[in-house]
């Protein structure tokens, strides 16, 4: 090896560096995060504005800088940085959030720039995530994983649309592309279950938890991917476990000898955890923040799309949102003094139609 | 003797019924911003209705100017003397033919209950429409302005006062027909002149 030519060669990574991980979070291309996949490494326009090959083409560290070896990103509960600064490209800076590049007023009309203080961009920006036509994974249920066909051979099941619906080593899965995000307040921090929590196991059980309400000066609406599943726990202690999954015949893997029991005891022995020797499985859901796959601005997200009595916001309460909401006490006596009025109008009018009629009668006697 | 005379100036006709047309616009719009009906969509019904609402307050500071210097306001103060005689009418006489209680003249065009009516309009229900609209409008800059309240209080007495508006659309409009024709109220509203009992 020439370490001299290595050493002069240094450069910034590309977007093949980032992604030959990133893009491939949970073991394939889209499976975990919807919003990072094998499209991005040659994006149109349309699936995102700024990496574009025929656009800016930036690459990953265009937005993600490195002050002082520290990558700006999102990791556990540490937040994006929150204080919108502007730091453009010139700058030596954090240049993580939209508004260090676009400020936190970019819209030519002000209604809409009224919106950035409780609505973050990726919400109206990301109209939907996965558009690069790589499937992410949406549900992923872990206890029917081990079943085999009738000549003991594993099983993989297609769905319609090509995705894997079924494998012996996985259990039942279902794929999506083109997906609406769901939302919630969030101020950049997030909340992480850990393997001592107990948590209540007759609801879906949050893997994790993103901070923040209406209330909360930082917290803003913003579009995650909520993945769903089945996993396995154990039923008394209320607690998560750690199962084996891969490893040799003998060892208790999971993709060895296709046995949860036996998986999540040698899991549990290997790391040194204590559980009550009882498993089961519960439905958990786990929130992935939505960033990339920004869109032009003329698929940015419509007004009616939030602004409208079912819309994207419907199950965001506790605040008012004009178009969604309204006092149905107000506009029940609203509607009934318009009816008053205008059933009043109409039997008036009958009333001087009638009175008109018997006049002309008396005049011709 | 019934004569012809010049009820309404030029340019309350063209305020009247400037006035109209952006008042069922901003109706409309606003209760399509509302959620109450779909029609051209929610960023282009809140365009208009900001346009609108903004002609309005517009018209408004002219109307204000003119009632002022003309003294026309005074068409406008209310009195309760033959306000009975008006009620009856509407609520009786009116069916049986009998003429107008209220004879119309140059200084007097307003009937007691017009006068009441349309001071309230004028006073309160646009007034509260407007300010509660900029109050809404607005509410980023409350902390600016020293505001404080939420934006639900200022879109429910937003949409009360839509509600008074469009019952008084809704009477108002009604009313023009009880004159000698169905038409004949709407006529001298255009072309400012009408027929009246010779007092």
């Amino acid at each position: 090896m020439n370490l001299a030519e290595v050493a002069q060669n240094v450069g910034l990574p590309g977007r093949k560096n980032c992604g030959a991980c990133h893009f491939y979070g949970g073991g394939a291309d889209g499976v975990k995060h919807g919003d990072l996949d094998s499209s991005l490494f040659k994006p149109d326009k349309k699936l995102d504005v700024h990496m574009a090959v025929n656009g800016p083409n930036f690459s990953c560290t265009a937005c993600h800088t490195t002050v002082n070896h520290q990558i700006a990103g999102r990791y556990y509960s540490k937040p994006a940085p929150v204080v919108h600064k502007l730091a453009l490209p010139k700058d030596y800076g954090n240049r993580i959030s939209c508004e260090s590049c676009h400020s936190a007023a970019p819209h030519k009309e002000s209604k809409l720039n009224d919106h950035t203080d409780k609505v973050a961009c990726q919400t109206c920006h990301i109209p939907r995530y996965a558009r690069g036509g790589v499937y992410t994974k949406m549900w992923w249920d872990w206890s029917t994983a081990g079943r085999f066909d009738k000549n003991g051979k594993m099983i993989v099941e297609k769905a319609v649309n090509g995705t894997i619906a079924y494998h012996t080593k996985k259990g039942s899965m279902r794929w999506e592309k083109d997906v609406k995000p769901e939302y919630a307040w969030y101020n950049g921090k997030m909340g992480y279950l850990s393997l001592s929590d107990t948590f209540d196991d007759r609801k879906p059980v949050s893997l994790n938890w993103v901070e923040g309400s209406y209330n909360d000066p930082k917290a803003r609406i913003f579009p995650f991917k909520i993945y769903r599943g089945k996993q396995v726990y154990d039923p008394v202690r209320k607690t998560l476990v750690i199962p084996k999954l891969f490893g040799k015949k003998g060892s208790g893997a999971f993709w060895a000898e296709f046995d949860w029991a036996k998986a999540v005891a040698a899991g549990m022995k290997e790391t040194g955890e204590t559980y009550s020797g009882k498993i089961g499985f519960v439905e958990t859901k786990m929130y992935w923040p939505i960033t990339h796959m920004v869109a032009p601005k003329e698929d940015s997200l419509k007004c009616d799309e939030c602004h409208s009595r079912n819309g994207r916001l419907a199950s965001l309460t506790g605040f008012y949102l004009p178009g969604r909401d309204r006092s149905k006490g107000l506009d029940t006596i609203g509607w009934i003094v318009i009816l008053l009025c205008l059933a009043g109008t109409i039997v008036h009018a009958v009333m001087r139609l009638n009175g008109r009629n018997k006049m002309k009668k008396e005049q011709l006697k | 003797m019934k004569m012809r005379i010049q009820l309404y100036a030029r340019f309350e006709r063209f305020w009247h019924w400037l006035q109209a047309l952006l008042i069922i616009i901003l109706l409309v719009t606003g209760f399509e911003i509302h959620g109450s009906l779909k029609l051209l969509g929610f960023s282009q019904a809140h365009q208009v209705h900001l346009f609108c609402g903004w002609s309005l307050i517009i018209l408004s500071i002219f109307a204000i100017f003119w009632h002022a210097t003309t003294g026309e306001w005074k068409q406008y103060v209310p009195t309760l003397e033959n306000l009975d005689k008006i009620a009856r009418y509407y609520v009786c006489d009116i069916f049986k033919g009998e003429p107008h209680p209220h004879c119309k003249t140059r200084e007097q065009k307003l009937n007691p209950l017009q006068r009441l009516s349309y001071l309230v309009l004028k006073v309160f229900i646009l007034p509260l429409q407007i300010l509660s609209g900029l109050w809404y409008y607005y509410y980023n800059q409350w902390p600016v302005m020293g505001l404080s309240g939420s934006l639900e209080t200022a879109a429910l007495v937003h949409t009360a006062a839509a509600f008074m508006v469009l019952a008084f659309l809704i009477v108002h409009t009604y009313l023009t027909t009880t004159g000698g024709t169905l038409l004949s109220y709407t006529m001298a509203m255009i072309t400012g002149w009408e027929e009246v009992e010779e007092g």
